[in-house]
């Protein structure tokens, strides 16, 4: 909690505002001090929470499984090899499943999609105000700053920057692997599909255009909106707490149910854009 | 909710990871999961072919065990026969030593009874003709009545 006199359209509008470094309109580069000044920043500007969140669970992922991959053995499995093996067996499964051309890629996209949307995603069931407030004591002690000034989301996949970052990275590798594979064939399906005459020619280019982007957007926008749906649930909960002890009895349970209903959703969410990647690249991959 | 510099962060990230996994961590735990997986299907593989061999073997044995006992019987059986035909043979040639020396016997005893007789018939012969000399208180020509007396005498 940020602090007893908030009220809490304040706490929560504070716990949906990023920590921002840009570029201030001034031209000078520096933390946004308030929700004004990093919406002026507009577009030369970095979300640091969501940024750091994210880069640092990508950097415990590749650490627990290069770990894994550099005492990976065909001998006797560990418990932890075991774990990690099991994972790719998993994710291995779900791409030999859905994708049946043949890519080097593909594989360690999936996994990395699913681990990673699914740490970060794991965030999500940190108690709301553990790490934000950490992070006020942190700014307010340590850098000087203003508590109330100091931002923190924890959650990156809340961020639609984090979420629409993979989905164009996504939709990047279907267009180069549709090239890649179908060539000419592949732009030819954008004005000749689904009706192959040349008076359909505008219609089909319209339809496919749309399909086509249409995909990137509900990757990034189906994980987005579900763990910002999530998370602001989290956060109303949240406000119960200052309002009365029997209110405050009645949220700690509200959050633990919704926490274990959450647990189900981080991990659906993660395999459903790692699903959905696996079946966009094998679209790009094979003919219709 | 604005959209701004994080986006191009987060693709660049996205992309190092990805990398990552591709290069230092996926390639590395396939590898070694496959090889797992052929060493156990080989030793499942040996396992079978053990328990074939194992199956073959003990078929073997039994066999030559069964072949034995055969070997076994007909010796004794064999044997046996042999056995009796020696019994047969001996009891064979013991009867024929038996009857051997009972004909020999008999013809001993025949020998000395015809022995006998002679010479009974002999002193018969003498007797008779002493009685006759007794009776007839004469001197009869022994040698004329020699013959009547031999011939009586030979009719004993």
């Amino acid at each position: 909690m940020a602090s007893g006199t908030q009220t809490p359209t304040e706490y929560i509008q504070h716990h949906l505002q990023n920590l921002v470094y840009g570029k201030h309109p001034d031209g000078t580069w520096g933390f946004a001090h308030s929700p004004q000044e990093a919406s002026d920043m507009g577009f030369w500007a970095f979300h640091v929470d969501s940024l750091g969140w994210s880069i640092g669970l990508g950097i415990l992922f590749c650490w627990l499984f290069r770990i894994a991959a550099k005492k990976a053995t065909s001998g006797v499995p560990g418990g932890f090899q075991n774990a990690i093996e099991y994972i790719i067996e998993f994710v291995s499964g779900t791409v030999k499943d859905s994708f049946h051309g043949h890519s080097k890629l593909i594989g360690p996209l999936a996994l990395s999609i699913f681990v990673w949307v699914f740490l970060m995603n794991l965030m999500d069931l940190i108690p709301v105000d553990v790490l934000p407030y950490a992070a006020q004591l942190f700014g307010q002690h340590f850098l000087g700053m203003d508590p109330h000034h100091v931002y923190f989301k924890v959650v990156p996949t809340t961020d639609v920057n984090v979420t629409a970052g993979m989905a164009l990275g996504v939709f990047a590798l279907m267009i180069f692997y549709g090239l890649k594979i179908k060539g000419t064939g592949y732009l030819k399906e954008f004005v000749l599909h689904p009706f192959n005459h040349w008076a359909f020619i505008p219609v089909n280019l319209f339809m496919e255009v749309v399909g086509l982007l249409a995909k990137p957007f509900s990757l990034a926008l189906r994980l987005f909106g579900n763990m910002f749906a999530g998370e602001m649930i989290f956060i109303l909960i949240a406000t119960m707490y200052s309002a009365g002890l029997l209110l405050g009895i009645f949220g700690g349970f509200l959050q633990l149910g919704w926490a274990i209903f959450h647990i189900l959703i981080i991990t659906l969410q993660a395999f459903i854009f790692m699903v959905l990647t696996v079946v966009y690249l094998s679209m790009s991959h094979e003919d219709h | 909710m604005n959209i701004n510099m994080t986006l191009f962060g987060q693709m660049a990230a996205f992309a190092v990871f990805v990398w990552f996994c591709m290069k230092f961590v996926w390639p590395a735990l396939t590898h070694a999961m496959e090889e797992r997986k052929n060493k156990i299907a080989d030793g499942l593989d040996a396992a079978d072919r053990a328990m074939r061999d194992l199956e073959l073997a003990q078929n073997k044995a039994s066999e030559q065990l069964k072949d034995a006992k055969q070997e076994a019987a007909a010796l004794l059986e064999q044997a046996n026969k042999r056995a009796n035909l020696i019994v047969e043979e001996a009891k064979d040639k013991a009867r024929t030593e038996g009857e051997r020396l009972k004909s020999a016997a008999q013809a001993e005893i025949e020998q000395e009874v015809n022995r006998v007789r002679e010479e009974l018939r002999a002193k018969v012969a003498t007797l008779a003709v002493a009685g006759a000399e007794k009776i007839l208180e004469a001197s009869i020509d022994e040698n004329a009545n020699r013959e009547l007396v031999d011939k009586l005498a030979a009719q004993l």
